[in-house]
């Protein structure tokens, strides 16, 4: 599929007026499915507010600082990671049952639907329209380094490189190492550090100089 | 089903393109599809693996010419028709023109956070024995089957390890049709890059899928 911004198969202003059609085909739906009474306005707007506001990558770098900072926190997380990331608050849809991936020196573990878009929505929210495209899902399983290069860093060759597809429910949390000269942080100052791309395996931390 | 959704190490020319700063949404038809497919799933009645088929049961190059939310769109439309909740005129129309169909139940704003929380688990109490274990060598079948199924082409006939048991879990394949939900023992399987892609492969590269007993046998 293609993405919006990227789309390579599509001149500009034909997408416009695609999009335009798409417009009035969802206007339409969503008109006719009030007018019978089975979606209600109210519902669908808490479900957009939910998503822009409240649900998002902020969750799961909560529970990536919580694991670095607590020895014990971060073991639950790695044994069962579904009811370690509830003691936070963050559960449900699309992260009814989660595993956390240690990174590792030796290893790094990168996450990839190459069927749809599964995502662990409760600690990352909706997932990123490159996650969802065409490029991502076929090149992640096959060359993971590939796709490292396009985010813009290598990992030394001898490091593995694990990707899990996300074939059935269970959803995949990357737990990244800590950023080295960060010994004393306090759990808030490292969430900082955390980046969504860091928690899905397509990027790392941020280095304690690049955050004020 | 071969759809164009199965894209697992599928050549694919160009680069993977993140984005700085990336809305939730980049439009609000974006905003109002996505709601309204979320929203659609109570009245509906269908279950996660019937709104994937949905989605992903069409001609290739429609697949691969639509937007993600525009595939959710076409997705809800044709659930939406199937159970006659909307009828085709009113589609062309874009209004209502018959009256409603009695649903069970329609989502309140009072039940959003509710229903977000409590998902959608899909492990199940097991009723048989497990018949894999951590470590043992099995081979992901060949099959091709013309509805859905979650076993990727990309590792169809190749040998991989049991990695984790993970319960027994609702089967897509039967839950899709309607067949009901006939859960079966999942497993990460991992398989080396080699296995998959022949000895061009990087050498450091495992791949893990999440696949249900019916798609292995034993090597």
């Amino acid at each position: 599929m293609t993405g919006h911004d990227h789309d390579h198969h599509h001149h500009h202003d034909h997408d416009h007026s695609e999009l335009s059609e798409t417009e009035l085909r969802v206007r339409a739906l969503e008109t006719i499915l009030t007018e019978k009474g089975y979606v209600d306005p109210l519902a669908l707007g808490l479900l957009i507010e939910t998503y822009e506001t409240k649900v998002g990558p902020r969750n799961g770098a909560r529970v990536v600082a919580r694991a670095w900072t607590d020895p014990a926190y971060r073991a639950r997380l790695l044994k069962d990671a579904t009811p370690a990331i509830a003691e936070l608050g963050y559960a449900g849809r699309q992260g009814e049952h989660i595993v956390a991936l240690e990174n590792t020196p030796a290893l790094h573990n990168m996450v990839v639907c190459t069927l749809c878009s599964c995502y662990p929505w409760p600690v990352l929210g909706l997932p990123p329209v490159w996650y969802k495209s065409a490029p991502y899902r076929s090149k992640a399983v096959k060359d993971p380094r590939g796709v490292l290069k396009d985010f813009g860093f290598e990992l030394p060759a001898e490091t593995n490189i694990r990707v899990w597809d996300s074939t059935a429910e269970i959803r995949y949390l990357v737990l990244p190492m800590r950023p080295a000269g960060t010994d004393g942080w306090s759990e808030q100052r490292l969430e900082a550090l955390v980046t969504r791309d860091s928690m899905i395996g397509t990027g790392l931390p941020k280095q304690p100089h690049e955050v004020a | 089903m071969e759809g164009a959704h199965d894209m697992g190490g599928v050549a694919w020319s160009g680069p993977v393109v993140p984005e700085p700063d990336e809305p939730t949404f980049h439009a609000e038809w974006e905003r109002r599809a996505f709601a309204i497919t979320m929203a659609m799933g109570m009245p509906g009645g269908w279950n996660i693996d019937m709104s994937r088929f949905a989605r992903e049961d069409r001609p290739r190059e429609d697949y691969l010419a639509k937007s993600y939310y525009q595939i959710w769109l076409v997705g809800l439309e044709r659930l939406i028709l199937e159970r006659g909740l909307v009828a085709p005129d009113e589609i062309a129309a874009g209004k209502s023109l018959h009256p409603p169909k009695p649903v069970a139940k329609t989502l309140t704003p009072e039940g959003v956070a509710g229903m977000l929380h409590r998902g959608g688990p899909t492990e199940r109490e097991a009723t048989t024995a497990a018949r894999f274990a951590a470590g043992d060598r099995v081979r992901a079948k060949i099959i091709h089957p013309p509805t859905h199924t979650r076993l990727p082409r990309y590792v169809r006939g190749h040998a991989g390890i049991i990695e984790r048991v993970l319960g027994c879990h609702v089967f897509p394949d039967s839950n899709a049709t309607g067949a009901g939900e006939n859960p079966q023992w999942l497993y990460t399987v991992t398989f080396d890059g080699v296995e998959l892609w022949g000895k061009e492969s990087d050498p450091n590269l495992t791949v893990s899928v999440d696949a249900w007993e019916p798609y292995l046998e034993r090597t």
